[in-house]
């Protein structure tokens, strides 16, 4: 494929595209990982949504 | 089962869990389609080989958008009937939609050099959308600052509301200002006005980036229903503790 004379500006719009793409990519997977190893350790610590206080 | 009930955080979790596998793999699919049509569309009469920057710059101009209509539909969920998962698909709906207007700009700016020769000019286009990109860091911003998860999104739904007014300015400033950006040709009176060769590559990049944005956005939803209920554990946590009062 011949991208002409501005193929710099081509790829450098691709290579961007991708990098916020997968950038957004792993910030939800790695958000997600994060979320549920706090609600894991806090299970762990027998903190439920049925242990709150007694009134 | 009714619609409404689908707007219950547990339920929509559940679903959410069976839809993401089929949305990653359906959008995985319409992107590799779309960037082999890509690869075969042929240069343009005027843009040369850089009209292929089109089939990223455009998507991601009209999802800066969508975002924010998506994120204002949601706040008059918060404000009129204060829904919990309305604040959610606000807040997740953000840094996706600001993601892509970024990616607009540049794209737009990498495009403008070769074609206008300039990375940027101050026109009402070009202008508008760095507004939005400017808005939705405002509201970003707004979120991490209000602690109580409601209260923020009572307050970035007002700003949200207000932004929305930029939306029609954006997509009517080719019309109403005489801009270097070029008018409307795809979504316009009289239908498109580019040719089949690039127009179906366009329109097949433009739904695997919608599909890639509500695939992220169901996704970033998830996360937000999961910081929530981490958050209510750590109070209640805090409040059994030992001298909490409690």
């Amino acid at each position: 494929m011949n991208l002409g004379p501005h193929a710099n500006f081509i790829i450098a719009a691709y290579v961007i595209a991708a990098l916020v793409i997968i950038g957004l990519i792993v910030w939800v997977e790695l958000d997600n990982r994060a979320q549920r190893r706090h609600l894991k350790n806090l299970h762990a610590q027998g903190v439920t949504r049925r242990s709150g206080p007694t009134p | 089962m009714a619609i409404i009930d689908l707007a219950n955080p547990t339920r929509f979790l559940n679903l959410a869990h069976r839809a993401l596998p089929w949305l990653i793999e359906i959008t995985g699919a319409l992107f590799v389609v779309g960037l082999y049509l890509v690869y075969g569309a042929p240069d343009d009469y005027q843009q040369g080989a850089t009209v292929k920057i089109m089939f990223i710059h455009v998507p991601s101009a009209w999802l800066g958008m969508f975002g924010w209509l998506l994120m204002s539909i949601a706040a008059l969920g918060t404000l009129v009937w204060r829904h919990p998962l309305a604040d959610v698909a606000a807040k997740a709906a953000a840094p996706i939609g600001a993601s892509f207007t970024f990616l607009c700009l540049v794209t737009g700016a990498l495009w403008g050099r070769p074609m206008w020769g300039t990375y940027w000019v101050w026109d009402a286009r070009l202008t508008s959308v760095l507004i939005l990109f400017l808005m939705y860091l405002g509201v970003i911003a707004l979120w991490r600052t209000v602690e109580d998860p409601s209260r923020a999104a009572r307050a970035a739904a007002i700003l949200t509301l207000v932004g929305a007014i930029n939306l029609p300015i954006i997509k009517f400033s080719v019309d109403w200002w005489n801009t270097l950006h070029q008018p409307a040709s795809v979504i316009r009176l009289g239908g498109p006005s580019i040719y089949p060769t690039i127009l179906v590559p366009l329109l097949v990049m433009a739904l695997a980036f919608t599909l890639l944005f509500v695939t992220l956005h169901v996704a970033a939803m998830g996360n937000e229903i999961l910081r929530r209920r981490v958050r209510a554990l750590m109070l209640m946590q805090a409040q059994s503790a030992p001298g909490s009062g409690e």
